[in-house]
């Protein structure tokens, strides 16, 4: 048994989703989940899952431990552009910037962060260059 | 409504003191400021403390170890920009005839490393999403694909900035370096390397201001009452949602580039405010917490076209000896920074060119200044001086 580095971000399935909302009022799109828009304070945004695929809009790696984090170093960081008209910063899969494109196709992933004291794996969402791409 | 005039400036110089505290810092530069203004207790009816590390009562803790209290003490905290936004409070409550003269002044010391901020969640830290200088290296990226800029032009800001800095004693890096070294240093997040990033330090500035239309106290400095310096806007703004990689660092954004930046909501109307517009500067100060900050921070004043910040740097314009110097203090890459400090050490440096009192860094017949913070909020700060 894995446990999500927060509840209610993500969904471990197949395909994985992020957990989002969608304003009922002026249609923007949130990630996380909000109880009300974030752009015009409607209340109630409709729980929407994201696309699990999009496009690679900016990235790097970061190549020393930053405070309060567990994880392996280096590691990817990026901005992934989602069908919904999106923007999600999240990690990347890939942590050899010089390896990756602008514009080149991203899946998303549920992987492992670091281990718990358990012995089980603390898992987070990433994002991942499509297989096919 | 009445003016406002900077009537004094002091500093403690921006690095590392061992064994100095917060409140020491903020105690030598308000008493050189006050010193400079030609006043003392009863000299001021406000204070206002620009920190954002220091704590409870901060400003009190300053002002109790000179017996100046009893009116009133406020801690101002808008991250980078806390200096700016207590300037703002300051000024406004000046020109809507609540004081006639106030005391801004910041300190600050950083915690060393990468800055670990309250403002993330736990869970950030823990997935590597709270990685300051990630959201830097983004950033940067994607001013390199959109306004052409390249690592050779980030390199060359450091070394304009740490060349300006060698001049500048209150300055942490006194020391020019060059292209080579910057590029040669580890890299942190591509594009930036570490040279190509500030130093989170320690240091605190001060300032007096005045109503405009009362007489200066002659006990003031020869220096202070030489050139009566105006401060002609102080402008402080939040971002507007969308932008991902704003300093208000969402975990998403809107996938279009059409919102406007806090640092351009808040220049756009100090302009305003101060009735001119950015051919009009003869010297700027500038965010440059990394050396992509400082390019696209001269995009987001207005001091060049959209994507143009590559072209004004190639220029040479923002040099030195140029048309419009930008941190000719050294900036934040020279100088470090000490968020509650920062804006106001800017604002310091602003008064003293206008006074022509920099020396080898002087921007020559300089009359017309802009200071500019911008970090977590989002908040940006916008400051125009004229003389």
């Amino acid at each position: 048994m894995s446990g999500m580095v927060r509840d209610g971000l993500f969904r471990d399935g197949d395909p994985p989703a992020l957990l989002g909302s969608r304003c009922g009022a002026c249609g923007s799109v949130h990630f996380p989940r909000a109880d009300a828009c974030t752009y015009c304070a409607a209340d109630d945004p409709a729980p929407i899952d994201l696309s699990p695929s999009g496009t690679l809009w900016a990235w790097t790696a970061v190549t020393a431990p930053p405070p309060g984090y567990k994880g392996e170093v280096p590691f990817g960081i990026g901005v992934v552009e989602l069908p919904e008209g999106v923007r999600v910063i999240t990690r990347v899969t890939e942590s050899d910037p010089a390896s990756l494109r602008e514009g080149q196709a991203m899946e998303l992933r549920v992987v492992p962060l670091h281990p718990n004291d358990d012995g089980t794996d603390v898992v987070t969402y990433a994002f991942a260059p499509t297989a096919s791409s | 409504m009445t003016g406002v005039v900077i009537t004094g400036v002091g500093m403690h110089p921006f690095g590392r003191f061992e064994g100095v505290s917060t409140t020491d810092m903020g105690v030598a530069a308000v008493r050189a400021a006050l010193r400079e203004a030609g006043i003392g207790k009863d000299g001021f009816q406000a204070a206002f403390c620009g920190t954002a590390y220091g704590g409870v009562a901060t400003g009190h803790k300053v002002l109790s170890r000179l017996g100046m209290t009893g009116m009133p003490i406020l801690d101002v905290e808008a991250g980078c920009a806390s200096g700016g936004a207590a300037l703002m409070l300051a000024a406004a409550a000046i020109r809507a005839g609540q004081y006639d003269t106030a005391l801004v002044f910041g300190t600050e010391k950083m915690p060393k490393g990468i800055i670990r901020s309250s403002f993330f969640e736990p869970w950030q830290e823990e997935a590597g999403l709270a990685a300051t200088p990630a959201f830097f290296g983004l950033r940067a990226q994607r001013l390199c694909l959109t306004s052409g800029v390249t690592k050779d032009h980030l390199a060359r800001v450091v070394v304009k900035n740490r060349r300006h800095g060698v001049a500048n004693p209150d300055a942490m890096y006194q020391k020019e370096t060059t292209v080579e070294e910057v590029l040669g240093s580890r890299v942190v997040c591509e594009p930036l390397h570490l040279f190509m990033l500030c130093s989170p330090n320690e240091g605190a500035a001060a300032l007096v201001l005045r109503r405009a239309d009362l007489p200066a106290p002659s006990t003031a400095t020869a220096s202070a009452l030489s050139t009566p310096v105006t401060l002609a806007a102080a402008v402080l703004r939040s971002h507007i949602p969308g932008p991902v990689l704003s300093e208000s660092t969402p975990l998403a954004g809107l996938a279009s580039d059409a919102v406007p930046a806090p640092s351009t909501l808040a220049s756009t109307a100090a302009y305003e405010e101060a009735g001119l517009g950015p051919a009009d500067l003869d010297v700027v100060e500038c965010q440059d917490t990394d050396a992509a900050r400082e390019l696209l921070s001269c995009e987001e004043l207005g001091l060049c076209e959209p994507g143009g910040s590559a072209a004004l740097l190639d220029s040479g314009a923002t040099a030195l000896g140029g048309r419009l110097p930008v941190n000719p203090s050294g900036g934040l890459l020279s100088k470090g920074e000490p968020l509650g400090a920062s804006a106001l050490g800017q604002v310091v440096e602003l008064v003293r060119q206008l006074r022509s009192e920099c020396g080898p860094r002087q921007v020559e017949g300089a009359r017309t200044a802009l200071s500019h913070t911008v970090g977590r909020g989002a908040n940006a700060g916008v400051v125009i001086l004229t003389r």
